[in-house]
């Protein structure tokens, strides 16, 4: 039992993660119908930020909350700096076109991401320096917690309930539901549409920032194509709880997070990576709007 | 017979490629051939791809994976048993051909069969969910294809026979390109079209839209395990890694470049970026990096905002002037 509960908080710890990058993937799509293949790779983009931000700053040898911070906040502004030009120069000259069309291009920016990445950082993995201390690990019960989980979930259910917060009670989050609507009626409404997709981008990407740092202090090596497979994953969360659905978002990420913790615990973690689209594959064919999607009929 | 009438060009462009096999490994470096083997290899699995995602409109990004069943399956069998096996009393070429040939169809089969299992659950699922799900699939083939110990895991199997010649290779792709070519003249093929243009017109006018949708997906399977077969039984060695998502990618690109729904662009773009990737070589060699896949994404990208319908569009050679005057300048 105490193991099951161990691999219980592991997979939440993993789901929480999935969650931040899963956010980007819904928000864009629900205001574009538009899966953004590139978002994974702004998450690997923003541990390289953290990475980079930490080694210029030597922050590693002052490790603490203080360094966290201003690693994290540097990953994230960065990631929106990234996610605001994909949008402007790969995106938007297209939002007219087929989307088949669209897709290709996210396929293209995002293996350009990889690649690219590739040549500029090199494709041997780095160590990501430990920013924090992990500290005595805390045992409830049996199960053992340390600082670094504490921290995950922390700043993610944090950044969760502040991205609630502008979605649902501010005037741009307004904006945005009104855009995901319909662009032609929020543009009628006097909502610049431009601006409020970007700022979507710039957020989904801040946050996939985050998780970025978040994942590196836990799994400390990092390359390139870090964000290939846990991108993917997270995507898949997205659709299982209902791709466009925020809260669907995160309670996909949970479920994905969890199922990949006891497979490793008690399957093989080789397959961990069929896993996900496995699940994938049955959640579209029983279900295929996911947990909290609405079914929307194709009128002619 | 009336299915074979012409079909006689294909036969005499199957004994010319024969003689011309005979010739070119005697006067080409081997490393030119092998360029011209790949080159082969992918005119077969871009105009299988471009039968799916170009012709019936079906995006799918699993095609590595089918490659890979093909490839393992046609390994395996001969390597288990028929590699030693000869006809007594006659040339060892006629017993490599007619093993191969078999393997070819096995092969073949065997991701025609995994393409009708893949195919018919995810066929119902539209445009974007459609290309996640072949993509999850091919990935679930390759770590599967990883976790088997016969067939060595993630060590790869060396040592199969290489079989694969230069008659075989563009035999085969003419069989494919002639066979899609034909289907896509019949009232079949007109259906896929009408997939393609507008599923639900094509359901209102009584085409078995999910049907023909699959019909298209296990063809390209079948000629995408027969290429993999090809690759394998020329490679002499086979790697899980080798058909991920990259490779899936590289087929992809290879439809999209060539222009969704014309044949004669995937095979122009299967030999370009053949070419293309290989005269990469020297670069890479000289800065030790990889400008490969970053030079193909934004290809890609490029492609999509200036040009999206690809080098050709949906015309077929056939479809411009000047091949029309020349044939007729012909007589023919």
């Amino acid at each position: 039992m105490t193991e099951f509960i161990q691999h219980l908080v592991n997979g939440l710890g993993l789901g929480s993660m999935y969650a931040l990058i899963a956010l980007g993937y819904t928000m864009v799509f629900g205001i574009l119908q538009l899966i953004n293949f590139a978002h994974s790779d702004v998450y690997m983009l923003g541990a390289f930020f953290g990475y980079y931000v930490s080694k210029f700053f030597n922050l590693s040898l002052h490790p603490g909350y203080g360094s966290l911070s201003a690693a994290l906040l540097c990953s994230m502004v960065g990631c929106a700096i990234v996610g605001f030009f994909i949008e402007r120069f790969a995106y938007r000259p297209l939002r007219k076109s087929p989307r088949i069309n669209v897709l290709i291009t996210a396929v293209g920016v995002s293996l350009f991401l990889e690649f690219g990445g590739q040549l500029l950082f090199g494709a041997d993995p780095k160590y990501f320096a430990p920013l924090l201390e992990p500290g005595e690990p805390i045992f409830i019960g049996g199960v053992q917690l340390n600082r670094i989980q504490l921290i995950v979930l922390g700043v993610s259910l944090a950044l969760m309930l502040g991205l609630q917060f502008i979605i649902f009670k501010t005037k741009i989050g307004r904006a945005m539901r009104a855009v995901s609507f319909s662009h032609t009626n929020a543009a009628l409404m006097g909502i610049p549409v431009d601006f409020v997709i970007s700022f979507t981008f710039m957020l989904g990407s801040a946050l996939a920032g985050a998780a970025g740092i978040l994942v590196a202090l836990t799994y400390p090596k990092i390359d390139p194509l870090m964000g290939m497979m846990f991108g993917l994953k997270a995507f898949v969360a997205a659709v299982v709880g209902g791709i466009g659905n925020v809260t669907g978002a995160v309670i996909g990420a949970l479920i994905m997070g969890v199922a990949e913790s006891m497979v490793i615990g008690y399957l093989a973690s080789t397959y961990r990576d069929a896993l996900a689209f496995a699940i994938l594959i049955i959640i579209l064919l029983f279900r295929p709007a996911g947990i909290l999607g609405k079914n929307v009929k194709e009128k002619v | 017979m009336s299915v074979l009438k012409g079909l006689w060009p294909l036969g005499a462009g199957l004994v010319f490629l024969g003689l011309l096999g005979q010739i070119i490994p005697q006067v080409m470096n081997p490393y030119y051939f092998s360029i011209l083997i790949y080159a082969g290899i992918n005119i077969t699995l871009a105009s299988s791809l471009n039968l799916v995602n170009g012709l019936t409109g079906q995006f799918s990004m699993g095609h590595a994976g089918f490659m890979a069943v093909g490839g393992y399956v046609a390994a395996f069998m001969n390597m288990s048993l028929f590699m030693d096996v000869h006809f007594a009393g006659m040339p060892n070429y006629v017993s490599e051909g007619f093993f191969l040939f078999l393997s070819l169809i096995v092969g073949g089969t065997a991701a025609a069969i995994l393409g009708y299992v893949v195919g018919l659950p995810s066929l119902r699922l539209k445009g974007d969910y459609l290309a996640i799900v072949t993509l999850g699939f091919g990935e679930i083939i390759r770590v599967l294809i990883l976790n088997m110990d016969f067939i060595g895991g993630a060590r790869g199997i060396p040592g199969i026979p290489q079989w694969t010649n230069f008659f075989w290779v563009y035999g085969v792709a003419l069989v494919c390109i002639v066979s899609i070519n034909r289907l896509m003249d019949s009232s079949h093929g007109r259906a896929l079209l009408a997939v393609r243009e507008d599923e639900i017109a094509a359901e209102a006018t009584g085409v078995n839209t999910t049907k023909y949708k699959v019909i298209a997906f296990v063809i390209g399977a079948f000629w995408a395990g027969v290429a993999g077969a090809l690759f394998a039984h020329f490679l002499t060695y086979l790697n899980p890694s080798t058909f991920d998502f990259n490779r899936s990618f590289e087929i992809i690109i290879m439809v999209v470049l060539g222009g969704m729904g014309s044949m004669t662009g995937a095979v122009f773009a299967a030999i370009f970026l053949t070419v293309l990737r290989e005269s990469l070589r020297p670069l890479q060699e000289l800065t030790q990096l990889d400008f490969r896949m970053v030079i193909y994404s934004l290809m890609l990208i490029i492609l999509m905002l200036t040009r999206p319908n690809g080098f050709f569009g949906t015309k077929e050679l056939t479809d411009f002037g000047w091949f029309k005057r020349f044939k007729k300048k012909l007589g023919a």
